[in-house]
C-alpha cells in the first residue's frame, strides 16, 4: 500500500497540477510541492522502520537497492522544493504548471524506477524520467537550451530504445521459466537463463541505461544539457536521474551475478568506467562554465560507480556508498551553483570573480563542495572512492587503481582551477557587468537546502549510521560483492 | 492467416526502404503512417489465439503509430512550413545502399540467433528496421526526419517485442506505446520552438555549445 | 532450334511495332484526346523506308553500322528467350549474361554512332544513356541472380520457363519484388516516362532520342522498329516472371504472351500519364531503389 501510494501520491498530483484549470497562469503551486515532498519523504521513512510487503503481485517491492536510491531521490526533492521557495523569489519560470507538473512527475516515475522488480515497468519509469526532465531542461525557451533539449532527447531517446531491446532480450533468455521479467524470479532461475540472450541483454542494457547514466562514449548529452537547464533542475538529474540509470545498470548484474557470469560483465563495466574517468578528465582541464565542469564530474563519478560494480568484492559497498554520498554532493553543487547564477547570470569564469565577497555563504558552500566533489577526506566520497581503491588493489589490478588515482588528480586540479578562480579575487564593479542585482544577503531558503545536504555528506565521511551500513551492505551482497 | 504474416514483414521491409530513399517530408510521414498500419495487424496476425491483449495491442499500436503519431508529425510539418528534405549527410543514394546493406546484415545476423518463433522473419526483419531506422536518424539533417527515424527504430525494437508477446503483458505494452507517444510529442514541441528560434529545422545548425 | 520457337520469334518481330502504338494510345486515351491509330508505327516504318538516306561528312561507318548492329544484336538476344514459357529456340548454360551483353552491345553500337557525327547534342544523350545505363545493368543482373536462385537453373529458358512456375508459391513475394524491379528497368531502359520523355525533342529532356537525332530514312527504321522490338523484349521479360506459362499448350502459351505485352504496354502508358519525368539527378535513385527492391528479393531466397 505504501508502495503504490510512493508511486501514485506524485503522480496524481501531477496530473492535478497540469490538468485542473485552477493552476493555469504564471504562479508555481510551491506549497503543493513541499507538502508532496514531505509526504514522500515521510513514507520512505516508514519504510526503514517497517519494511512493506511487495505490491501488485510482486511488481513494486522495496529491496535494498531500490530503497537506497528511493531515499536519495526523496531527500534531494525535498531539498530542492525548499530551495524553490527561495529561487522563486527571483525568477518566475514561463510556465508554473510545466515547471511543478515536470517536477513531480519525475518524483513519480523515478520512484517507480526504485521500487519496480518488474525490468519492463523499470523500463517505462524510465522512459518516463526522460520525458518528464526534457521539458524543464528547456525552461529558459533560448537557443542554448533549445539545442540542449534537442541533444539530451534524440540521444536518451536512442539510448532507451536499445535498452527496450535489452529488455526483450532478457525476456528471450527466460523464456518459459518463471513469471517474465520478474526479479525475484529471474535470480532465482538465473542458471537456467539462455547465456548467450543473457549476455546480449546485459551489453545492450548496459549501453542503453549507460547513455542515460552519462557514461562515456555516451555522454555527449550531458554537459550541453546540465549547462543550460536551470540549475536545480540540473541537481535533480545529476543526484537522482542517475542513480535511477545506474538502478537499471545494477538490476541486470544482480542478475548476471546470481548466473554466475560475473566473469563476463566484469571486464565491459571496468572499461566503460575506466574510460569514463579518462574522458572526464580530459574535459575538465580548461572548462571554464562551472554547470557544464559539474556535468564531467557526474560523468567521472558514473564510471567510479560503474568501475566499483565490475571490480567486485568490497567494490561493490563502495559503489554503493558513492550512489548516496555522489547524489548528495551533487546535488549541493548544483544549488550552489544556482545561486551564483541567480546573482550574476553565468556560471562562466568570464562573468564571476570574487564570490567569496559578494556572496560569502554560496561561496565557502561551493570551496567545500570542490573538496568534496573531488574526494578530499573528511567527506563521504573519500570513503567510497578509497573503498573502491581497495577493492581494485584486492583483485590484483594496481593499474587500475594507478588510473583511478591519476585522473582524480587531474580531476582536482581542473576543477580547483575553475572554482578558486571564481571565488577569489576582487569582485568586479556592479555597473553594467551583471545580468541582475547582486542581492545583498542570501535568501536562507537558498542556503538551508546545500548547508543540510553538506552536513550529510560530511557525516558519511566519519560515520556510516548502522541501518545505512546494513542496507548498503546487503545491496553489495546482492550485486554479488560482499561488505566493508 | 498465418500466411498473412511474410507478407506484412516484407511490407515493413519495404516501406523502411521507401522512407530511406525519399525527400519530401510528406512522404516520409506516409510511409510512417504505412508503417504503423502494418505492424497493428501484426499481434493480430502473429498470435496463436485470438486473445483480448492481441487485439487490444493492435487496436493501440494502429491508433498510436498509424494514425496519432504520424497526424501530429504532419502538424508540425504545417507549422514549421517545411517541404522537402535537403541532401542528407549521407546522400540518398548512398542511404539507400546502406538499407540494403542493413537488409542482408540483418538476415544474416538472424540467422544464427538461437530464437525459435511462430514466426522466423519476425527476427530479421526487426533488426533490419532497427539498424535502418538508425541511418534515418542519425544521416538527416531536418529535425523532423530525425524524430521519424527514432520512430522507425522504436517500431524496430516493437517487433522483436512480438516475439515475446507471451511474456510481456499488455500493460507493458501500453506503457510503451503511451512513451513512445508522447516522446515524439515533446520533440514534435521541440522541433517547433527550433523552427520559431532557428528559422529552419537544419539540425546541422545546432552547434552552438561546444567546448 | 525448334521451328515452333522460330515462329514465335517471328510473330514477336512482327507484332512488335505495335507496342508503341498502345502506349500512345493509352496515353491519348487517359488525357481525353483521340490519338493517333495503334498501327501508326508500321506506316511510319513503311515511309521511312521508301526514303533515301543524306550522310553528313563528318561521319565514317560507325554510323551507318549502328542501326544494323542494334538490329541484329536485339534479333539474336530475342532468340534466348522462352516465348512459350518452356524452351527458347536457343539456350545453353549462362545464357542470360549473353542476353545481357547482347543488349549492352546494341547500345554500344548506337551510342557510338550518336558520337560519330560529332555533335554536342549527340554527345550529351550519349553520355545520359551510358550513365543510366550503368545503374540499369547492375539491377538486371540482381534480377537475373535472384530468379537463378529461385529456379536454380542457370539459362533463360529455366529462368523464364517451367522451374519458375514451380517457384512460384514458394518464393512468391520475393517473385513479385523481382518483376517489380524489372518493369522499372523497361521504363528505364526504352526510355519511358519517369527516366525520359519520348514525346518532347528539347535538349535538357531527351535521353535515347537526341542519341538518333542525325539518323534519317532507312536507318531511322531500323532504329524505331529496334526501340520497339527493345520494349517487346523487357515486356516478355516482365511477362514471364508474372505469368508463368509451362501449363499451357504452344499457341495458347504464345496469346498467352502476347496479351500480356498488350497488358504491359497499357501499363506503361498509364504510367507515363499519371507520373512527370524525373530530374536527371534522380534517376539513379530510381534506379537503386529498384536495384534495391531486387536485392532484397536475392537476401529473401538466401536468408
Amino acid at each position: 500500500m505504501r508502495l503504490l501510494a510512493l508511486c501514485a501520491i506524485p503522480l496524481v498530483t501531477a496530473l492535478v497540477v497540469l490538468g485542473v484549470p485552477v493552476f493555469r497562469g504564471r504562479r508555481v503551486p510551491v506549497a503543493l510541492l513541499l507538502v508532496v515532498a514531505a509526504a514522500h519523504l515521510a513514507l520512505v521513512i516508514s519504510l526503514w522502520i517497517t519494511p512493506a510487503l511487495p505490491a501488485l503481485g510482486g511488481w513494486l517491492a522495496a529491496d535494498p537497492l531500490g530503497l537506497a536510491v528511493l531515499t536519495l531521490t526523496s531527500v534531494l526533492f525535498l531539498v530542492t522544493a525548499i530551495y524553490i521557495v527561495g529561487y522563486l523569489r527571483y525568477e518566475a519560470p514561463r510556465s508554473g504548471r510545466v515547471f511543478a507538473g515536470g517536477l513531480l512527475a519525475f518524483l513519480a516515475a523515478a520512484s517507480v524506477v526504485a521500487l519496480s522488480h518488474h525490468l519492463a515497468m523499470l523500463w517505462v519509469g524510465m522512459e518516463a524520467t526522460t520525458l518528464s526532465v526534457a521539458p524543464l531542461v528547456f525552461l529558459h525557451r533560448d537557443r542554448r537550451s533549445l539545442e540542449a533539449t534537442w541533444k539530451y532527447l534524440v540521444v536518451s531517446s536512442v539510448g532507451i530504445a536499445l535498452a527496450l531491446l535489452g529488455t526483450f532480450f532478457l525476456a528471450s533468455a527466460q523464456g518459459e521459466i518463471g513469471r517474465p521479467l520478474l526479479l525475484p524470479d529471474l535470480i532465482a532461475h538465473a542458471r537456467e537463463l539462455h547465456p548467450a540472450w543473457l549476455r546480449a541483454a546485459f551489453l545492450f542494457l548496459l549501453v542503453g541505461f549507460g547513455t542515460k547514466m552519462g557514461l562515456a562514449p555516451m555522454h555527449t548529452w550531458k554537459p550541453d544539457t546540465y549547462g543550460e537547464a536551470p540549475s536545480l533542475v540540473s541537481g535533480l538529474m545529476a543526484g537522482s536521474l542517475t542513480s535511477c540509470a545506474f538502478l537499471g545498470v545494477a538490476r541486470i548484474t544482480e542478475v548476471l551475478a546470481a548466473a554466475r557470469l560475473v566473469s563476463f560483465a566484469q571486464p565491459v563495466l571496468i572499461a566503460f568506467g575506466l574510460l569514463s574517468l579518462v574522458v572526464a578528465a580530459t574535459f575538465i582541464i580548461g572548462q571554464r562554465d562551472v554547470k557544464r565542469l559539474l556535468a564531467y564530474s557526474s560523468v567521472e563519478h558514473m564510471g567510479l560507480l560503474v568501475l566499483g560494480l565490475g571490480l567486485g568484492g568490497v567494490g561493490a559497498y563502495g559503489t554503493m556508498l558513492h550512489l548516496v554520498n555522489n547524489g548528495l554532493a551533487k546535488g549541493w553543487m548544483f544549488l550552489v551553483t544556482g545561486n551564483i547564477v541567480l546573482a550574476t547570470g553565468s556560471a562562466t569564469a568570464a562573468a564571476n570573480r570574487g564570490l567569496a565577497r559578494t556572496l560569502p555563504a554560496s561561496a565557502t558552500l561551493l570551496v567545500l563542495g570542490l573538496f568534496a566533489v573531488t574526494g578530499s577526506p573528511p567527506f563521504g566520497l573519500f570513503l567510497s572512492e578509497f573503498t573502491i581503491l581497495r577493492a581494485a588493489i584486492d583483485g590484483g589490478h594496481a593499474w587500475i587503481a594507478v588510473i583511478i588515482l591519476v585522473t582524480l588528480a587531474v580531476i582536482f586540479v581542473g576543477m580547483a582551477a575553475l572554482v578558486l578562480g571564481i571565488v577569489l579575487g576582487t569582485p568586479p564593479a556592479p555597473a553594467g557587468t551583471a545580468r541582475r542585482i547582486v542581492p545583498a544577503r542570501e535568501s536562507p531558503w537558498l542556503i538551508a537546502g546545500p548547508i543540510a545536504l553538506a552536513v550529510i555528506v560530511l557525516m558519511l565521511g566519519v560515520y556510516v549510521p548502522g541501518p545505512l551500513q546494513d542496507i548498503l551492505t546487503r545491496a553489495a551482497l546482492a550485486l554479488g560483492g560482499r561488505g566493508p | 492467416m498465418r500466411d498473412a504474416a511474410p507478407i506484412i514483414l516484407l511490407l515493413v521491409v519495404l516501406s523502411d526502404l521507401a522512407i530511406l530513399g525519399t525527400s519530401r517530408l510528406s512522404s516520409c510521414i506516409r510511409g510512417l503512417a504505412a508503417q504503423g498500419f502494418l505492424l497493428g495487424l501484426l499481434p493480430v496476425l502473429i498470435a496463436p489465439q485470438l486473445s483480448v491483449h492481441a487485439v487490444s495491442l493492435a487496436v493501440g499500436t494502429v491508433i498510436v503509430k498509424g494514425v496519432a503519431l504520424p497526424w501530429f508529425l504532419s502538424w508540425a510539418i504545417r507549422e514549421a512550413a517545411v517541404r522537402r528534405e535537403i541532401e542528407p549527410i549521407v546522400g540518398f543514394i548512398a542511404s539507400q545502399l546502406l538499407g540494403a546493406l542493413a537488409v542482408a546484415l540483418a538476415f544474416a545476423i538472424a540467422s544464427r540467433l538461437p530464437l525459435h518463433t511462430v514466426q522466423p522473419l519476425l527476427v530479421p526483419v526487426s533488426l533490419a528496421t532497427l539498424m535502418i531506422g538508425f541511418i534515418v536518424l542519425t544521416t538527416r539533417r531536418k529535425a523532423l526526419v530525425q524524430v521519424v527515424g527514432y520512430v522507425i527504430l522504436e517500431n524496430g525494437v516493437y517487433l522483436f517485442g512480438l516475439t515475446q508477446t507471451e511474456s510481456v503483458p499488455f500493460l507493458i505494452e501500453l506503457g510503451v506505446l503511451l512513451d513512445v507517444f508522447v516522446g515524439v510529442f515533446i520533440m514534435g514541441i521541440v522541433v517547433f520552438h527550433i523552427n520559431r528560434e532557428f528559422d529552419s529545422l537544419d539540425a546541422t545548425r545546432l552547434t552552438e555549445l561546444t567546448d | 532450334m525448334s521451328g515452333a520457337g522460330l515462329i514465335g520469334v517471328g510473330i514477336l518481330g512482327a507484332v512488335a511495332p505495335a507496342l508503341p502504338g498502345i502506349v500512345a494510345k493509352t496515353k491519348s486515351v487517359l488525357t481525353g484526346r483521340r490519338g493517333p491509330p495503334v498501327l501508326q508505327l508500321y506506316a511510319d516504318l513503311g515511309k521511312l523506308l521508301r526514303k533515301g538516306s543524306v550522310y553528313s561528312r563528318t561521319t565514317t561507318w560507325v554510323f551507318r553500322a549502328g542501326p544494323v548492329v542494334v538490329l541484329v544484336t536485339l534479333a539474336v538476344a530475342a532468340l534466348l528467350l522462352p516465348l512459350d514459357g518452356r524452351e527458347a529456340p536457343a539456350r545453353f548454360t549462362g545464357d542470360l549474361v549473353a542476353f545481357a551483353g547482347l543488349l549492352a552491345l546494341g547500345r554500344f553500337a548506337l551510342v557510338l554512332a550518336g558520337l560519330d557525327t560529332g555533335s554536342s547534342f549527340e554527345g550529351l544523350g550519349a553520355s545520359r544513356e551510358v550513365t543510366i545505363a550503368s545503374f540499369a545493368e547492375p539491377t538486371l543482373f540482381l534480377c537475373f541472380i535472384a530468379l537463378v536462385l529461385a529456379t536454380g537453373d542457370l539459362s533463360l529458358s529455366g529462368m523464364l520457363g517451367t522451374p519458375l512456375a514451380a517457384a512460384w508459391p514458394r518464393a512468391g513475394a520475393s517473385l513479385s519484388l523481382v518483376g517489380i524491379s524489372l518493369f522499372v528497368l523497361l521504363l528505364a531502359e526504352n526510355s519511358r516516362v519517369p527516366v525520359d520523355d519520348p514525346a518532347t525533342h528539347l535538349e535538357l529532356t531527351m535521353i535515347h532520342e537526341v542519341i538518333v537525332l542525325d539518323h534519317g530514312g532507312p536507318d531511322l527504321a531500323l532504329i524505331l522498329y529496334s526501340s520497339a522490338l527493345k520494349l517487346a523484349l523487357f515486356g516478355v521479360l516482365v511477362v514471364a516472371v508474372f505469368v508463368p506459362r509451362a501449363g499451357f499448350g504452344g499457341p495458347a502459351a504464345l496469346a498467352l504472351l502476347f496479351a500480356g505485352l498488350g497488358v504491359v504496354a497499357v501499363a506503361v502508358g498509364v504510367v507515363e500519364s499519371i507520373m512527370a519525368r524525373l530530374r536527371l539527378a534522380r534517376v539513379p535513385q530510381l534506379l537503386v531503389g529498384a536495384g534495391t527492391l531486387a536485392l532484397f528479393a536475392t537476401i529473401l531466397q538466401v536468408g
